[in-house]
């Protein structure tokens, strides 16, 4: 067993008695209680239990637990609240870019990473970037018209 | 889908790391990114006794510029090949093909250490290495050796690493080339290819000076055609057409069936893509796919 302390969503977790072979999806929803990180193939294929590690989306099924030592984790707990939606969020929602939203927080932490580091000037852009996240509802139509808006409106409030 | 038990280290040094392998007498693993490792644990297709990470050794990522080389530190993440400008202009046709090398969020993680390392026969790094001729560092108990990326791998995933053994750099030589191409396709966009090819010219005017061929997804390892590359700089101008070289190309492999495709199908791909890349390299003066 291994103790191990982490950042997440800005708040400090000093855990003890980390098994080595704990993902670090488990970590985040069964120690943390963060369940809003949704673990879908457990196989790096789906996509959904995607969270950022020190500012890079990674999926936290192929990651250990006790890999995240001293690392800073944004879940998709920490983008925004339902009283305040942040700009990808927001835009998820006007689009109505999810329907069962078991794929959502996957589909919002890989979004927000490519807003960060492509210009996604077209949509292949947009679908590229999303080549490994699964929805089985959207057909992912609207989740693209989401990403599309958010980086306009990126965009646009840069000087 | 949750991993058998194991110990875990995670050493400081590749001296540590390579102690732990040997302690474990052949049942340790190498965690690098774990963008293949994790799915084998969680599937319990392997079950080692020890992982030893390397991620907190310190000094195995990094792109260094040795004038006629590229060294790249086996830690170094496929995302920082992508976006580094060092790559796309001494190295092109790496830079072109990191852009298929899976997702974003595996790219984030995976190495290019431990791509070779697990040797995926329809993997990019891989086919990279045997494409620029790479030179292939390996630690080990007895010391540092380097193998020729020809040599290292030796069948679908099957390399020349003892169990001991890791990784630790990579030199791409640049090739003084002046036109290239990298074609791919995958079932969906990052997938592993059904058929690839990267091709490299150096031309005078209407002459071929030297070209170089490397082709994945149709065979158990990444193939470097030297055969083909000979016969397409022996081509007179008029015979250098994209169906000549397609058949040259397809000539050198027989790729087999499996559930992802046909064999005929993925030669098919091939000859096509053999087309695209030729026109790509020869009439639009060469760039990116």
């Amino acid at each position: 067993m291994i103790s191990i302390s982490l950042k997440v969503n800005g708040e400090r977790h000093d855990i003890p008695d980390v098994e080595p072979r704990m993902l670090l999806s488990d970590l985040l929803r069964d120690r943390l209680g963060l369940t809003g990180t949704h673990v879908g193939c457990e196989h790096g294929v789906c996509g959904a239990c995607t969270v950022h590690v020190n500012g890079d989306s990674v999926r936290s099924c192929l990651m250990l637990a006790v890999q995240a030592d001293g690392a800073d984790i944004l879940t998709v707990e920490g983008l925004g609240s339902p009283e305040d939606l942040n700009l990808l969020q927001s835009q998820f929602r006007e689009h109505h870019g999810l329907q069962c939203g078991f794929c959502t927080p996957g589909m919002l932490m890989t979004g927000e990473d490519m807003l960060r580091k492509y210009p996604l000037a077209t949509d292949e852009d947009i679908r590229e970037g999303l080549s490994g996240n699964l929805c089985r509802c959207t057909g992912y139509q609207n989740i693209v018209a989401a990403i599309r808006s958010a980086a306009a409106m990126r965009s646009e409030k840069k000087p | 889908m949750k991993p058998a038990k194991f110990d875990y280290v995670s050493p400081s040094t590749v001296d540590a790391a390579i102690e732990a392998l040997v302690a474990s007498k052949g049942e340790g693993k190498v965690l690098a990114g774990g963008q293949s490792l994790l799915p084998l644990l969680n599937f319990r297709m392997a079950r080692p006794s020890v992982l030893v990470d390397l991620n907190r050794i310190e000094g195995l990522s990094y792109i260094e510029d040795r004038t006629d080389r590229i060294a790249i530190g086996a830690l170094t993440r496929h995302r920082d090949l992508e976006h580094s400008p060092l790559v796309a202009a001494r190295l092109p046709v790496m830079s072109a093909a990191m852009r298929h090398v899976a997702h974003l969020a595996i790219r984030n993680r995976g190495t290019i250490g431990g791509s070779l390392s697990h040797a995926d026969p329809a993997a990019e790094l891989p086919m990279l290495a045997v494409f620029y001729d790479a030179e292939i560092s390996i630690r080990g108990p007895n010391g540092l050796r380097t193998v020729p990326a020809d040599d290292f791998f030796v069948d679908a995933l099957t390399n020349c690493l003892e169990p001991d053994e890791i990784v630790i750099e990579v030199e791409f030589p640049v090739l003084d080339h002046d036109a290239w191409a990298f074609e791919e396709v995958a079932r969906r966009f990052g997938d592993f290819a059904l058929a690839s090819i990267a091709l490299s010219v150096r031309r005078t005017e209407d002459r071929l000076e030297d070209a170089r061929i490397a082709v994945m997804g149709v065979a158990d390892t990444p193939l470097r055609l030297r055969g083909a590359e000979q016969e397409l700089v022996a081509l007179a101008p008029a015979a250098r057409l994209p169906e000549v070289f397609a058949e040259i190309v397809a000539s050198k492999v027989s790729p087999n069936d499996d559930l992802h495709a046909s064999g005929e199908y993925r030669t098919h791909l091939l000859k096509e893509l053999s087309k695209r890349a030729l026109r790509t390299a020869l009439e639009a003066g060469g760039k990116a796919a």
